[in-house]
């Protein structure tokens, strides 16, 4: 063989080669596992099989935490995903990153693809938005808290569905007097015990908008109104009507194996619930407590959102949007709602599972967006923003923890969070200067 | 010049050690040493901006309670486990060494905990002790105990406590085994030939005789408490309920990890990286020289 052919050969061999390599990439990191991880691969692939310019490729990177931190630190050796999958207390770090973000809202535009902004539900995107209302990241998996119960455990104990604090009260004692081990239960304390009860009650968490309208927010959710509500169930571990049962959904096997008959945690335990309770179970909403206001106002979203990074090249910008609205779209969107228990993002997704019938066959299933979209969302209930929040509920964790166990009243345990939330606050504050 | 024509330098024990500073540097001094360039530095999350501070992050340290507790902690948490673990690895050793039939069987059972990972062995006792689902809490609750270490702190670090010397024990127990085999036997026939049982036999010959496999184990236990207890405490308890069971290498972990404060979490690898050091000077200086040998 020539020295000719040889190079001839090898420069065929090259132009094959790069043929198929003709699709762009795009990357996405994403935190789903299991289950939820299979769905994830099933809409790149679906999305894959639409055309043929592009190809996403999922990578699971580990929990929320363990994903974002890993897309940092690629970032930083300008190996980064076009696409991320962070969670919501991520939202301050990422928005603060002006260099590493493109925001979805600018990459749609650039990239040519359709994009109403009032075609997401208020709630759902309302907490990824600048001040001026530009869109940050996709949202891709919401939900919010819910009050989960136990049917059948209510009616032998003769209880009825709690609406207020009171209810649950009245609700929990039936309960344990009726030989429960423990009445009410709850996870994620600080969205769901902080963060939510502040909105569901329209109070702030934090000045400034709760973040929105500056880094220089300071926490303020150190009230009378709060202390009085977790004095209030921290009274409660007598005779255990309340029982604590660990941070996020540590506490999900008290309330399947028939421990607690109510629990309150994310919507998106619907998955889990189906398959490990034996019992009739149902959601409704979060309990009002009617000192604090006469009507809730709405609850906000916890999940995770797609972030998409900067300094990759134009062409995989394009599948990018393409991708993302895709993603967006209102079968994919209703599909994923029903098979998860997250909110649809969109209310053509919202609308289309109505018109497929599954919020009759599954009663209870729409209780995350109804409370979401109750009303429009106020500066209190739109969403947080703070910095170093995963330090931050951390610490809400910790002082919470230090209540429950008696060791602190809850004014005591609430005025050590604020002021340990808030150095982080001026720490995250120096840091993004 | 003269000790030049003697010794005539040769490029080859450069070369022979060359491989060994080659890896020392790559993977200790350089990584060294940026975590203190780091821990001088305030820096976002993604490195797009960051602000050189001194002393600062230090300072910020010495200041925070929580960081303090964390070390009173850590102290506690160490002496502990290496007390239990090295504890019960001395007594197992002393019978282990007395079996004559299938003390090979016994010896293999005993070592084989510490082939089993960190993040394993804490997944193992979080079924144990869950309280929900764990038999141990259904167990102590006939003794009124009622066993939460989702809330209860002291429970939390009696279980991280727990697991982690259980892991340790099986290392532990081989240098035990294996110093009390160096003891001649010629030392204790003649203390058993002047009457001595078995309990004063282990306590005025054997046990002076491996001080010092027992201090070299100290050292060696303090540091693994230290640094590899890190995937028990992450699996078991994540370093709550509230805080108690956050221990210094954890506490870098969470703030650096989680919580992205990068400079605040290389100030604390790098204070770790003092005490390390004075440590092992401490093992080199007092106790190898104190030892009786």
């Amino acid at each position: 063989m020539s020295i000719k052919s040889l190079l001839c050969t090898s420069a065929m061999l090259a132009t094959t080669v790069s043929m198929a390599y003709a699709e762009t990439e795009v990357q996405w990191w994403h935190a789903m596992g299991g289950a939820n991880g299979e769905r994830v691969n099933k809409i790149a692939e679906d999305f894959n099989a639409t055309q043929s310019d592009y190809k996403v490729v999922p990578v699971y990177k580990g929990n929320y935490t363990e994903t974002m931190t890993a897309a940092i630190a690629a970032f930083r050796a300008k190996e980064h995903p076009q696409i991320v999958q962070v969670f919501e207390v991520g939202t301050a770090t990422m928005m603060a990153a002006k260099g590493a973000i493109y925001p979805v809202e600018q990459l749609m535009k650039d990239a040519g693809e359709p994009f109403d902004g009032d075609a997401f539900l208020p709630a759902v995107v309302s907490y990824y938005e600048t001040p001026e209302g530009e869109l940050l990241s996709m949202p891709f998996n919401s939900s919010t808290p819910v009050m989960w119960y136990n049917k059948d455990a209510l009616d032998a104990a003769g209880a009825s569905i709690p609406e207020t604090w009171d209810d649950v009260k009245v609700a929990a004692q039936k309960l344990v007097d009726n030989g429960m081990e423990c009445g009410v239960s709850f996870g994620w304390q600080s969205w769901v015990m902080i963060e939510n009860f502040s909105a569901w009650h329209n109070m702030e968490m934090g000045t400034k908008e709760n973040g929105f309208a500056g880094f220089d927010t300071e926490l303020s959710f150190n009230t009378p109104a709060v202390a009085a509500r977790l004095d209030d169930i921290a009274s409660m571990t007598e005779g255990n009507l309340f029982k604590y049962g660990g941070r996020r959904g540590d506490s999900l096997p008290m309330f399947t194996n028939g421990e607690c008959g109510m629990w309150m945690n994310s919507s998106a335990y619907y998955g889990s619930m189906k398959e490990q309770a034996d019992f009739e179970f149902g959601q409704t909403m979060l309990p009002l407590d009617t000192a604090l206001a006469d009507a809730p106002q709405n609850s906000v979203i916890g999940g995770a959102t797609l972030w998409v990074l900067a300094g990759h090249e134009d062409e995989e910008y394009k599948g990018t949007a393409q991708f993302l609205s895709y993603l967006s779209s209102p079968e994919v969107q209703a599909w994923w709602h029903q098979e998860t228990g997250y909110v649809p993002i969109t209310t053509a997704a919202y609308e289309l599972s109505k018109e497929q019938g599954f919020y009759d066959a599954n009663p209870g299933t729409d209780t995350a967006i109804k409370q979401l979209s109750l009303n429009t969302p106020t500066p209190n209930s739109r969403g947080l923003r703070f910095g170093n929040f995963v330090q931050v509920r951390d610490v809400i964790n910790e002082e919470l923890e230090a209540l429950w166990a008696g060791d602190k009243t809850a004014t005591e345990a609430l005025d050590a969070a604020v002021e340990r939330g808030n150095t982080l606050l001026r720490k995250f504050e120096r840091s993004v200067k | 010049m003269l000790k030049r024509v003697h010794f005539p330098s040769s490029p080859l024990p450069y070369l022979l050690v060359a491989p060994q500073l080659a890896i020392t540097l790559v993977f200790f001094i350089w990584p060294a040493s940026q975590a203190m360039y780091q821990s001088f530095l305030i820096e976002d999350a993604f490195g797009l901006g960051s602000e050189f501070v001194w002393f600062e992050n230090f300072e910020a340290l010495w200041a925070d309670q929580h960081y303090l507790d964390a070390f009173l902690r850590t102290a506690v948490f160490s002496l502990l486990v290496a007390a239990l673990s090295m504890g019960v690895a001395l007594l197992l050793a002393g019978f282990a060494q007395r079996v004559v039939r299938g003390a090979m069987f016994y010896r293999t059972l005993l070592i084989w905990p510490y082939a089993v990972a960190p993040v394993l062995a804490g997944a193992l006792w979080v079924f144990m002790f869950n309280p929900t689902l764990g038999i141990f809490p259904y167990f102590l609750d006939f003794f009124g105990i009622d066993w939460n270490h989702y809330l209860n702190g002291n429970q939390a670090m009696a279980l991280v406590i727990l697991a982690a010397a259980w892991k340790q024990v099986a290392y532990n127990f081989l240098f035990y085994l294996a110093a009390m085999q160096s003891i001649p036997n010629s030392v204790i026939e003649a203390a058993a030939i002047d009457g001595a049982g078995p309990g004063r036999r282990f306590f005025s010959i054997i046990l002076p005789l491996i001080s010092p496999t027992t201090f070299f184990l100290l050292v060696i236990n303090m540091v693994y408490a230290f640094f590899e207890t890190f995937g028990i405490i992450h699996a078991v308890t994540q370093g709550g309920p509230g805080s108690s069971t956050t221990i210094l290498v954890y506490k870098v972990f969470n703030d650096g990890f989680v919580g992205l404060d990068l400079g605040g979490s290389a100030a604390q690898s790098v204070v770790l990286m003092v005490l390390v050091i004075a440590m092992t000077i401490v093992q080199f200086r007092y106790v190898e020289r104190k030892v009786e040998y």
